[in-house]
């Protein structure tokens, strides 16, 4: 589905994105670990055609993402508040994608009926700005608008952070039955570790712009990316520099 | 403890957005903000002799300048209140970090009303007061008493600024202070009341008895020390430091289903203006441009034909030229949206550009009034309007492709002070929109006569319908060919 070659993102000359090459099946959940500054959030930028790649390409469904436009009817995505309107309802901002997603009103009512527990009578029906929002709130909307329209394709930035526990069960439900369709890839960047070996069939640790551990999922990842972080804060050996030497 | 302080603001100010715009941009900036002030003190220098001689030429009826100036200082710091509340910002941004450290809240409290003290609204009124005092001086009114006056006019200066403090978000005392004092404006325009009569006195009152400077000096006292309690009440996060929301209301623009696929982003722009204040007050100032064409009423302007057309041009395309002039950076807080989403440009430049097409024809039905003035000003309405939706509306949004601004939706306080938006692009672009059409008019109005000058306006008006889709071409692959550069620029904090 998406296989990603060569790609890289310099500023200033200094690499912060490295991948030489990642491929991603129809149907996989990724989870995407690593610490502040890995390049989680850059490489979503790029799968999103929102930064120039310095080289090398990604290509999603045969579609060529810095060249062609066509990958958008297919992926959606929420990575952070830029993706919110603020001067809408919720209400309004989910119709206003579902239009865009060719979606009618009555398929977006459903949709906010379906999700219901999900925002657990907060944030829809509160004559409420989304800017007014606290930003757990903003968060839900942001998340379930990255739904509409039956997107192949579900990019989410840490989607975790800032919700209450409970959300953050019904959303690891969310995205687990998401996952269970063998048409729609998730991806999603957490720093809780639990999180992400919950609802990721594959788990791919980046530091320092490289791909250290791509791993299937099973009892032992968790353990296995324990270990791993625990490493780096006690030896604060640099994992990139052991590699380029 | 102050020197934090100190460091704190110094960073703030190098540091800040407005700073690191390149050279050309501090320089243009710099300049004007010098002209600013070089303009009041020749005005404070000039004022006097400019009205000495216009009373002894008897246009204006007094005994004295001072006297003069004294009476009419009411409306003076009446504009100043009013310029200040609408654009002087209060310190309290700055101050949510400051509250968890280990500062009494007094300290915090002085810190930020200090901060207003030294703004640029308490300065620029000196570099009239100064040369102006030296000139009495000069002019030999007692020493003394320039003094006095002059510490007067110090001391209500920062009076009013104390008082902008806690009468900022009071709009229900404001408006109608507004409205009593335009009021007293006209009715002594119209010879029915003069208050000046009364305040002058008050003034010239601080000039003749040199203690008297106490009284203002009292009066600063008391707005700073209210000011001061005002703050330390307000120093709570969900008191005065909070973000003031309003209730969501929701319109049914379903009517706009007929516009097709456009009335998706039709709706959008329209809750864009309805609910965000800058927008909002980008509306309401394009359609005072209706009025632009009164300013040239002037006899100066008489055997100017081409002023018309001008005149014309502005009148009809105020809201053009002003929210035009910043797409796409109205919608630059949800860029990165915008972008990852299915949205063809054309669409979404289409639906900015019917909005200019329809205010501008809701600007030409107001501007009908200036058939009173003559039929060949109503003409140069009508060209101009037609040129405007023609022509300009495309050229605006071509120049607008070059900004790359972030927009705060929010707040207007920096609506005038969008420097970014001016560079070289923009600025050349202005010669399509307002210098053609004139020469335009003068190149058939010399040769033919003056309805053929409207005429070929109207008609190169229509020419550029035809053009639309091309500039709209050249608009979207600006569009892409910047897509990464905008996101990045639009995704700067300020």
């Amino acid at each position: 589905m998406i296989s990603i070659n060569n790609l890289s993102k310099q500023y200033n000359g200094i690499k912060v994105l490295d991948i030489e090459h990642l491929e991603i099946q129809k149907g996989q959940a990724i989870g995407l670990v690593g610490n502040n500054g890995a390049g989680k959030t850059t490489l979503f930028s790029l799968l999103l055609d929102l930064i120039e790649p310095s080289s090398g390409h990604i290509i999603s469904n045969d579609v060529r993402i810095d060249q062609s436009e066509d990958w958008k009817p297919f992926t959606s995505a929420f990575i952070d508040e830029s993706f919110l309107i603020g001067y809408l309802t919720p209400e309004e901002y989910f119709y206003f994608i579902g239009e865009l997603r060719g979606q009618s009103k009555g398929d977006i009512d459903a949709l906010i009926a379906s999700y219901s527990d999900f925002f657990n009578g907060e944030a829809v029906g509160q004559k409420k700005y989304l800017r007014d929002l606290s930003k757990g709130n903003q968060k839900k909307v942001g998340i379930i608008a990255a739904l509409i329209g039956n997107p192949r394709v579900v990019i989410l930035d840490e989607p975790f952070a800032n919700l209450d526990p409970s959300t953050q069960i019904r959303l690891k439900k969310i995205i687990k039955e998401l996952a269970k369709d063998p048409e729609v890839t998730v991806l999603v960047s957490s720093h809780d570790l639990i999180h992400v070996t919950e609802v990721a069939k594959r788990v791919v640790l980046l530091e320092k712009g490289k791909v250290v551990k791509d791993i299937e999922k099973s009892s032992a990842t968790f353990k296995e990316l324990e270990d791993y972080f625990i490493g780096i804060s006690e030896s604060h050996a640099p994992v990139a520099l052991k590699e380029e030497a | 403890m102050i020197k934090y302080f100190m460091n704190l603001e110094w960073k703030s100010f190098i540091r800040s957005a407005a700073f690191k715009q390149n050279l050309a941009i501090k320089i243009f900036i710099g300049f004007f903000a010098f002209l600013f002030m070089v303009e009041f003190a020749v005005l404070g220098g000039a004022s006097y002799f400019i009205l000495e001689d216009a009373i002894e030429k008897g246009t204006i009826m007094a005994s004295d300048p001072f006297e003069l100036i004294n009476r009419f200082l009411i409306y003076w710091f009446a504009i100043e209140i009013g310029y200040r509340y609408m654009l002087q910002k209060m310190p309290v941004a700055n101050i949510k970090p400051l509250m968890y450290l280990p500062f009494k809240k007094g300290k915090i409290v002085n810190y930020a009303l200090g901060k207003t003290v030294l703004s640029f609204f308490n300065f620029l009124p000196a570099f009239f007061f100064i040369p102006f005092s030296v000139v009495l001086i000069v002019q030999d009114y007692s020493i003394a008493g320039v003094i006095a006056w002059h510490l007067s006019m110090l001391f209500i200066t920062l009076a009013i600024n104390f008082l902008n403090v806690f009468m900022n978000n009071m709009d229900k005392v404001f408006y109608p202070v507004i409205a009593v004092i335009a009021g007293l404006g006209l009715s002594q325009y119209y010879g029915v009341f003069d208050i000046t009569l009364y305040t002058g006195a008050v003034f010239m009152f601080f000039y003749e008895n040199a203690w008297s400077f106490i009284v203002p000096l009292l009066v600063l006292t008391g707005t700073a020390y209210y000011a001061y309690h005002y703050f330390t009440k307000q120093l709570y996060l969900d008191e005065g430091l909070k973000a003031i929301s309003k209730e969501a209301t929701t319109e049914d623009l379903s009517f706009l289903d007929r516009f097709g696929k456009l009335s998706t982003y039709l709706k959008n722009d329209i809750k864009l203006i309805k609910r965000n204040k800058r927008a909002k007050m980008t509306f309401f100032m394009g359609f005072f441009f209706v009025l632009y064409g009164l300013f040239f009423m002037n006899d100066l302007y008489s055997s100017w034909n081409g002023i018309k057309v001008f005149a014309g041009l502005f009148c009809t395309g105020g809201f053009l030229f002003s929210f035009g002039g910043l797409v796409p950076s109205w919608d630059s807080s949800y860029y990165k949206l915008m972008m990852s989403q299915n949205i063809p440009y054309r669409e979404f430049l289409l639906s900015k550009w019917w909005l200019m097409v329809a205010a501008t024809a809701a600007s030409t039905v107001l501007c009908t009034f200036y058939l009173y003035f003559g039929l060949d000003w109503w003409l140069g309405v009508l060209a101009g309007a037609v040129y405007n939706i023609g022509f300009n509306s495309s050229v605006v949004l071509w120049g607008g492709a070059f900004v790359k601004t972030p927009i705060d939706l929010m707040t207007t306080k920096k609506a005038f002070g969008d420097s970014k938006a001016f560079n070289a692009k923009t600025l050349l672009l202005l010669l399509p929109k307002l210098v053609l059409p004139v020469v335009i008019y003068y190149a058939f109005a010399l040769t033919i006569n003056e309805t053929a000058g409207y005429l070929a306006i109207a008609a190169t008006g229509v020419l550029g319908l035809l053009f639309r889709n091309k500039i709209f071409d050249m608009i979207e692959d600006i569009y892409k060919n910047e897509k990464y550069d905008t996101i990045a620029a639009y995704s700067e904090k300020n």
